[in-house]
């Protein structure tokens, strides 16, 4: 089957509807609500991990873990647990995917903190709180982001999978494609995932710039 | 309406202080009273234990035994983070938190304290002025836009800006160079003698430690060896470990203690016998001296020839050998002679100085004037080197 900038463009005037929404459903339903997930368990369980070893080695082994699984391997057993199909299985797949990222990125982030701006913080009279939230998370906070970067960008490709078991998101119409031996519509879910993962990219490398304190900034 | 007996109590006061790490002393029994205003420095080889001294002190390591008071409170009975908001606390390692500006930085504890915006600012600025900020533009700043002298300066104002009666500095001036390093020293002592703050200081440069000290503890393996102001340690010290920290030539030695041979100048200008009139007085000015000692093959000591002789003998004419124009030796020295008794032979020679000679009265040096009296300002005077005393025996000629 021929495909031209024409035929695509045919493809995608057929089904914009429908194209808005799987994009719309992939975005937010797939990879920012798994991520945001992700990182209200591993930056508080990251923190954690710097203070406590008991909880640093049982919950980075998971997390690494959960990366080794093939994805669709993964899928398979959320469906055999029970999880069922569609949306849900998929939102938790993500979100383990996202975990190891974050995780990783907050423990070292927070461990990197040089030791002697800790000993001034606990010399000139900070709680262990207020170290916390005035010394140790601004300054981690770009490694954490970048974390979170690296979780989402994993997210944009993975979620293409998700369509397998009725997730939906782009994979939909990459997978309906390939079944139909469709290049058009295989490539109109394609394209615009792999845009999808730039942009995203771009724009939360942007806001870790933003959001970075100035005297960070290299 | 005097309370009689109700006198101020100390700043500080480690009363019988011990920390323990694995079974060794890291702070062995340590006892010691500061006094309101006073500059306490703590030095003594690396391991000694000055940190970990000062850290008990706002409780970032609990000692093992013993008792710490602060205003004559118990500090184990004051909680830690609000102990440590009222004493200043500045590091080696500076430790300025480099997402915050300048201003952040130095306000932080008076944020901590809860102390109202503008007034912090206003703090800011009168500290960042204090030191020659100009505060329009550092308040801004970020410490990686600083250099390690400026960033040093702002870990000081940091510690000051909660207006602490004590201060702790931990080697603050440790990592920076010579020169930078006396400025902050001299900023401090300045600072110091306006605010009377108490300040315990760690370092181990014993030329910092004379310099600040009003006191000096010495500390070897976790024990205070000798605690005294420097003139004590530098007149009186209590055995060899303090007369090595402290340094040989720093120490105050009496005239009796040093020998000759220590100071005398060892090559002195010679001539021989047989010299001519005119290549003597050439070399005499060559090496810009009034006198020339005489020696044979052996380096045996035969006489003394002047300027003054020399120039006779050449007016007159007729003798024109150093032999014939040389003056007898008069009063020598030896070189394991004192440098009293050498003084006193000195006094009695007129050519203003001394052969010493050893006991085959072979020549060995000289003694000037020159030498003489630099070496007694240096002895009587250690290390003052601001008034011009450095640079005694070295530089003296023979009877230049
Ligand atoms: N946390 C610790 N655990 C075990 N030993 C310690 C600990 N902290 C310090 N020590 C030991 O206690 C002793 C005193 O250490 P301290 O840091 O007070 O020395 P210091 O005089 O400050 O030395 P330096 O001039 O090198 O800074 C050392 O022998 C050190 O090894
Ligand atoms: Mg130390």
């Amino acid at each position: 089957m021929e495909v031209t900038l024409a035929t695509l463009w045919q493809t995608y005037l057929a089904r914009s509807d429908k194209f808005w929404a799987l994009a719309q459903e992939h975005l937010l339903t797939l990879v920012v609500l798994p991520v945001v997930l992700a990182a209200l368990v591993s930056i508080p369980l990251g923190i954690l991990a710097t203070r406590y070893r008991w909880i640093q080695v049982p919950s980075v082994a998971f997390a690494n873990l959960m990366q080794t699984i093939p994805s669709l391997a993964l899928l398979a057993i959320l469906i055999a647990l029970g999880f069922g199909i569609g949306n849900k299985p998929a939102i938790v797949a993500l979100f383990l995917y996202s975990l190891l990222p974050i995780l990783r990125n907050t423990y070292t982030g927070i461990l990197n903190v040089d030791s002697g701006i800790l000993e001034a913080a606990r010399g000139m009279g900070m709680s262990a709180w207020q170290i916390l939230t005035l010394v140790e998370f601004p300054i981690a906070f770009p490694v954490i982001m970048a974390g979170i970067r690296t979780a989402a960008v994993i997210c944009v490709g993975l979620a293409t999978l998700a369509a397998f078991i009725g997730g939906g998101g782009l994979g939909d119409f990459i997978i309906t494609g390939l079944g139909m031996a469709n290049n058009n519509l295989t490539l109109l879910g394609a394209i615009p995932a792999a845009a999808m993962a730039l942009m995203l990219d771009w724009v939360l490398g942007k806001i870790e710039q933003w959001l970075t304190p100035r005297g960070l900034r290299l | 309406m005097s309370l009689p007996g109700k006198s101020v109590p100390p700043a500080v006061i480690l009363e019988r202080v011990s920390k323990v790490y694995d079974g060794s002393y890291a702070v062995r029994d340590l006892s010691l009273e500061i006094a309101r205003g006073e500059l306490v420095v703590l030095i003594g080889p690396s391991g000694c234990g000055k940190t970990t001294t000062l850290k008990m002190i706002n409780r970032l390591i609990e000692p093992t035994s013993g008792r710490i008071y602060i205003d004559g409170r118990d500090i184990s009975t004051v909680n830690p983070t609000k102990l440590r908001r009222e004493i200043g606390y500045v590091i080696q390692q500076i430790g300025l938190f480099p997402h915050l500006t300048v201003a952040q930085n130095i306000g932080l504890v008076p944020y901590l304290r809860g102390v109202p915006r503008a007034q912090r600012e206003e703090r800011v600025d009168a500290l960042l002025r204090l030191v020659g900020f100009e505060p329009e533009l550092y308040r801004d700043r970020y410490p990686r836009e600083l250099s390690g002298g400026q960033q040093q300066r702002v870990g000081v104002l940091r510690a000051l800006a909660a207006d602490p009666d004590l201060i702790l500095m931990d080697e603050p001036f440790g990592a920076l160079d010579p020169i930078t390093r006396e400025q902050l020293q001299d900023e401090l002592k300045r600072l110091q003698n306006t605010f009377h703050k108490t300040i315990v200081f760690v370092t181990h440069d014993m030329d910092e430690a004379l310099k600040l000290a009003d006191r000096i503890v010495l500390m070897r393996e976790g024990v205070a060896v000798q605690v005294g102001s420097p003139e004590e340690l530098l007149r009186s010290p209590a055995d060899e470990f303090v007369r090595e920290f402290i340094g040989k030539r720093r120490l105050v030695r009496h005239p009796e203690e040093v020998a000759v041979g220590e100071i005398m100048v060892a090559a002195p200008v010679t001539g021989t016998p047989r010299m001519g009139a005119a290549e003597a007085f050439q070399k005499m000015q060559r090496h810009q001296v009034n006198t020339l000692l005489v020696v044979d093959e052996q380096g045996v000591l035969l006489g003394i020839l002047t300027l003054r002789a020399l120039q006779k003998g050449i007016r007159e004419g007729g003798r024109s050998r150093v032999e014939e124009l040389m003056e007898p030796v008069g009063a020598t020295a030896h070189p394991q002679e004192t440098v009293l008794q050498a003084a006193r032979s000195l006094a009695a020679n007129r050519a203003g100085l001394v052969p010493v000679v050893d006991e085959e009265g072979r020549l060995r040096g000289v003694l000037t004037n020159a030498s003489l009296i630099s070496t007694l300002v240096e002895v009587l005077w250690p290390g003052g080197e601001e008034n011009g005393t450095g640079h005694g025996k070295g530089r003296a000629r023979a009877a230049g």
